[in-house]
């Protein structure tokens, strides 16, 4: 019982801050300092933004109750770049912390590459790609890919190298010590870097659809600007924060449900 | 044909930065019986641990040969097992799954190898810990589990370097008594790398007694004090003197070689 007033007053303590900051908003916004097109009060975006998802009173214009179908388009983007970019970071990451000789036949190429934005590949990519979701999906996975790449490499090197000898004198073959031993041990490592690569994923996709697409949640930021809806400007920024917060839960969550080796000692030792 | 034979072992470590090279084992030959349980003894750097990793296959000599069972050694096994300094526990695997990592190599079910691990388990006193994670358990039990890994990959060869190091007094006296219970319960051959005079007399039927290096064999010594050891008798006490003996000789000779070597 008083576990549960202690997480209520604490609770209350972690919302206190936003709370105010968005109420001081609301003030300076009705107080007429600035014109209230130029910074609409929460109240305003949250009805407008209402109207985006639910279609209610056509506040949001064109955009009315299409909310779901620009969330939905940014989503899949994020999801096929963000999936290339794992499987192949974590199946090069593997080969170029394991073999030698790859990583001296791809590590400098790859630290070539890695300094250069992805966002400076965006002329290129509508050059090959067109304007639709393909250059979008290859800046996701630009962004995606290096942190994940780096973070697979560091964790197959920092691999244990006696759970090898352990291994081996079990009877594993080469592929079964990368299988059972090097990708279990650098695991940790991996989702570090899926954690890093799933941020760089939706700021990308967002960039991406500003610039080269014509849909989205960035098209539709990028389009509010243009007709002066900012208050649909914040409703998209509020929702795209939204989005990447979940995007990241959802990952904690299959993190530490693969992880759970690493936490049960903790676990215990507060019970 | 003995169970376990070292036959003129010689190896040369090659130093790549001074070009130079370093005799680390002179002619080495040993004979080991089936259920015999030899404890390597030696100064460091005398060798012992590079003689059980050749027994082992994770290392080979310059010239000789090494063989178990009338097989030449060609690297790693699950036909010896192998108990570590360290226990080397896949941290992300539970109790069971560890104990049984052979048979996940080998394709088995999980009820399978769940079902395998259990008898062993109990021997080693862990029931109720099956489901435990490697991080979850003391020193002591970290080094059951790998006790019994070792058992369940092949009771009949166990390799041993140096397992009880890193415990404390009391856990190591515990775990000597069970090893030698295992040890008569599933007639194995052990071979077993310590730095402990008191260790090696607990435990062996023969101790081996290296030079300093290179290594060379300086004494085979038949331990048939009667089991379980009494530490305190005069019989036990004789032999630890004389051992104690060979190995102060060899380290006083171990320093006047460096001492040559630094002048």
């Amino acid at each position: 019982m008083s576990g549960l007033k202690h997480s209520l007053s604490e609770a209350k303590w972690r919302f206190a801050v936003p709370l105010l900051l968005v109420l001081s908003w609301e003030a300076f916004s009705r107080s007429g300092m600035i014109p209230a097109s130029l910074l609409p009060a929460p109240s305003r975006v949250f009805s407008t933004w209402m109207d985006w998802i639910f279609g209610i009173n056509e506040s949001a214009q064109d955009s009315s109750g299409k909310w779901i179908y620009d969330a939905m388009a940014s989503c899949l983007r994020v999801t096929a770049g963000y999936l290339i970019a794992a499987v192949s970071g974590i199946a090069l990451g593997v080969a170029i912390g394991w073999w030698r000789w790859v990583e001296r036949a791809i590590e400098p190429t790859v630290q070539m590459l890695r300094p250069v934005p992805p966002v400076s590949w965006i002329p290129l990519a509508i050059i090959w790609f067109g304007i639709a979701n393909k250059p979008a999906i290859f800046l996701v996975f630009l962004g995606a890919f290096f942190p994940i790449l780096m973070n697979t490499v560091h964790g197959v090197k920092t691999a244990d190298r006696n759970l090898l000898r352990a291994a081996a004198m079990a009877g594993a073959r080469q592929g079964q010590l990368l299988r059972f031993v090097i990708l279990p041990a650098a695991m940790p490592s991996i989702f570090a870097g899926l954690r890093i690569g799933i941020g760089s994923a939706w700021m990308l996709t967002v960039t991406a659809e500003m610039v080269a697409v014509k849909s989205g949640l960035g098209y539709a930021l990028w389009d509010s600007y243009y007709f002066l809806r900012y208050d649909l400007v914040i409703a998209a920024m509020i929702s795209i924060g939204l989005l990447g917060f979940l995007a990241d839960w959802i990952l904690k969550q299959i993190m530490n449900s693969m992880l759970r080796w690493q936490h049960v000692s903790t676990v215990q030792g507060k019970g | 044909m003995a169970f376990i034979e070292l036959n003129d072992i010689v190896k040369v470590f090659k130093d790549r930065k001074r070009g130079t090279d370093m005799l680390a084992i002179d002619h080495v030959s040993l004979k080991l019986e089936k259920k015999e349980f030899l404890c390597l003894l030696g100064p460091s750097g005398c060798g012992k641990s590079t003689l059980l990793n050749m027994i082992a296959g994770f290392e080979f000599p310059t010239s000789g040969e090494v063989k178990v069972a009338g097989r030449a050694i060609t690297g790693p096994g699950a036909d010896r097992g192998m108990v570590f300094q360290q226990a080397n526990l896949m941290p992300w695997l539970p109790v069971w799954d560890n104990v049984a990592f052979s048979l996940k190599l080998q394709g088995k079910s999980a009820a399978e190898r769940r079902a395998a691990a259990q008898p062993f388990i109990e021997t080693v006193k862990l029931k109720g810990f099956e489901n435990h994670y490697p991080n979850e358990l003391s020193g002591g039990m970290a080094q059951r589990v790998g006790i019994a890994r070792a058992l369940l990959q092949n009771p009949s060869v166990i390799l041993m370097d140096e397992p009880f190091a890193a415990l404390d007094a009391q856990t190591k006296m515990e775990m000597q008594e069970e090893l030698v219970a295992l040890w008569q319960r599933y007639e194995g051959t052990i071979v077993f790398v310590t730095h402990s005079v008191d260790e090696a007399l607990i435990l062996a039927t023969k101790v081996a007694v290296m030079t300093h290096r290179p290594g060379r064999m300086r004494e085979l010594i038949d331990i048939d004090l009667p089991r379980p050891r009494d530490t305190t008798t005069q019989e036990f006490n004789h032999a630890k003197r004389h051992i104690l003996g060979l190995i102060r000789e060899e380290a006083a000779l171990a320093h006047a070689d460096a001492a040559l070597l630094a002048a």
